[in-house]
């Protein structure tokens, strides 16, 4: 008998507990166990130390709007390769490929309208599974899209962003993201249609540096990493480690840069309240949607 | 003007894409300063964003081009440690954005074109720009300059780099000098973001397409200066009258499109000029 069997632990025989009945937060600081459908209760917040777990774009739409009131628009954008990248013997195709067979995605962004308390606005929500959310020419020309649309109905917009930043493998076209997203908020600007941007964890570098830190309003919420240079590159370019909090939405609230940090579960109420004090001039009535 | 590139000298022809980024930063290339001189009179460098600081790594000021008052910026890099040391290597801190956002507001009080020199690795990425909100900054000066009142030509004179390049170069006409590059992020941060290994700089630089060629093929830039055999280090002046010529060619052709003065059509200027940037991206609708 080879000695390791020695310290092998048998299962233990026991009542039937299904895998996924408890989940553990994912703050390195707390781990605790916490039963999930306590946790799906409570938004996927960890109770003891809040915790904001990420969600994926599915998640954060059926969170955040009226039951049944979504419909999704432009479903059908699909990513192209415009440099032909290859990155470590893959191509971007086939990373796309992949990516999408995983998440049951077809790019980083879903976009729709809905109703938040009855008011029908517009949104953009981003989903990090995919690729990091990064910014390629699909998410630039959805988020850019619902801002014309949004003048044209005007309906109030809402990102919920979330991105690692630029989309390397579309290059030069990823960066124009930028200046496209911006310049299509200056029209929305001038149409005074409101915009809410909603930071999550973890906004970064491009998309933080274009439409997601143009909004009338920016919310984020609760530890949301929000910043431009990730903690990883500023750490390896200054030698020196970060304090804990550095760029966290407290932070962000603390320097300036954003309205308000606010609990996943006051997201829909502070949402509609803003909407009804900024959405005079919209068609927040329901028609126009 | 539309330089194409086959109409450059053969200067380039035959280096790899990471020989061109060595000639995109080599210490001896004219800077916005040494082109201001060259191709500016009676240039006022203007101070500071009225809120923090003055940033060094972004100078500008009003000045006159071909005796027509502009208003003009660009990114400052030095050419020793001492210099880089205040121009931090051409990488602005948010105040630099904002003094760069100052002074196109007032391009637009008093009807100045602006032109505006892109030569910088990225935007600064330490803690003291974050604390002061680089992220906005750089957003706020891409919005600004989408719905901004007076004609804007934008011209890669060496690193176009990342959202720090960008954040002055939202342009109704962009020029890139030959040997400039213009890219998403440094070849080193893409080599380091995916492989993990900033080693693998000169792979990514040419995955990128980040030389001129590419880029105009793209459509990104209206057109290419071409530059001096060699480069534009080896002959600065020829470099400085290259520019200088397409600089007045793209702003006559900008004037005989959407007049000037009095009779600026600023209205189709800012239509097209958000036009433009809408159209950039390739995808595929299902």
């Amino acid at each position: 008998m080879p000695i390791r069997d020695l310290f092998r632990r048998e299962p233990r025989a026991g009542p039937d507990i299904p895998a996924n009945m408890w989940v553990r937060c994912a703050n390195e600081r707390c781990r605790d166990l916490i039963y999930t459908r306590e946790f799906e209760k409570n938004l996927r917040v960890c109770q003891k130390c809040h915790y904001h777990a990420r969600l994926s774009a599915r998640e954060r739409i059926e969170q955040l709007v009226d039951a049944g009131s979504f419909q999704e628009e432009w479903a059908g954008l699909l990513p192209g390769d415009p440099l032909d990248f290859v990155s470590a013997g893959q191509s971007y195709r086939d990373k796309l490929a992949e990516t999408q067979q995983k998440t049951g995605l077809p790019e980083a962004v879903i976009c729709g309208t809905g109703l938040v308390e009855g008011i029908p606005l517009r949104l953009a929500v981003a989903d990090f599974g995919f690729l990091g959310a990064s910014m390629g020419s699909v998410v630039g020309e959805k988020v850019a899209r619902a801002v014309e649309r949004s003048i044209e109905t005007r309906l109030p917009f809402l990102a919920v962003c979330s991105s690692g930043g630029a989309r390397m493998h579309e290059g030069i076209f990823s960066l124009m993201q930028m200046a496209k997203t911006a310049a299509c908020l200056a029209r929305l600007a001038e149409a005074r249609v409101p915009f809410i941007s909603l930071l999550t964890d973890p906004t970064t570098g491009g998309v933080t540096a274009s439409f997601a830190g143009l909004g009338d309003v920016m919310l984020a919420e609760p530890g949301a990493l929000v910043g431009f240079a990730g903690p990883r590159v500023i750490e390896q370019i200054t030698k020196q480690k970060l304090p804990p909090g550095t760029q966290r939405a407290e932070f962000q609230l603390e320097h300036g840069m954003i309205d308000k940090v606010v609990h996943r579960r006051d997201l829909r109420p502070t949402l509609a309240r803003l909407l009804r004090l900024y959405g005079a001039s919209c068609a927040i009535d329901g028609k126009g949607a | 003007m539309r330089l194409k590139p086959a109409d450059s000298p053969p200067g380039s022809a035959g280096l790899t894409p990471w020989e061109r980024v060595q000639l995109a930063r080599h210490p001896q290339r004219p800077y916005t300063l040494d082109y201001v001189g060259a191709l500016f009179d009676d240039f006022v460098e203007l101070h500071g964003d009225r809120l923090f600081a003055d940033d060094p790594a972004l100078v500008g000021g009003p000045a006159r081009f071909h005796g027509r008052p502009v208003m003009v910026m660009g990114h400052q890099k030095g050419r020793d440690t001492k210099e880089n040391a205040l121009r931090r290597f051409g990488m602005p801190h948010p105040e630099g954005y904002r003094k760069a956002l100052r002074l196109m507001k007032q391009a637009e009080k008093f009807s100045l074109p602006v032109v505006s020199l892109v030569d910088t690795p990225g935007a600064d990425p330490t803690l003291p720009s974050e604390e002061r909100g680089q992220a906005l900054a750089i957003a706020t000066n891409l919005f600004e300059m989408a719905r901004l009142r007076v004609p804007v030509v934008a011209v890669i004179i060496g690193e176009g780099g990342s959202g720090g390049a960008l954040a002055i170069a939202v342009a109704d006409r962009v020029l890139m000098m030959e040997n400039a590059i213009y890219s998403v992020v440094t070849p080193e941060g893409c080599a380091s973001i995916l492989w993990n290994n900033a080693g693998l700089a000169a792979e990514a630089a040419a995955s990128m397409k980040i030389v001129a060629e590419d880029i105009w093929r793209f459509g990104i830039v209206d057109g290419v200066v071409p530059e001096p055999a060699g480069g534009a280090h080896a002959d600065p002046a020829g470099a400085a009258q290259a520019l200088g010529t397409a600089l007045a060619d793209t702003m006559a052709e900008l004037d005989r499109q959407y007049g000037r003065g009095e009779a600026l059509d600023i209205e189709r200027l800012l239509h097209d000029r958000v036009a433009k940037y809408r159209s950039i991206g390739i995808f595929d609708e299902a």
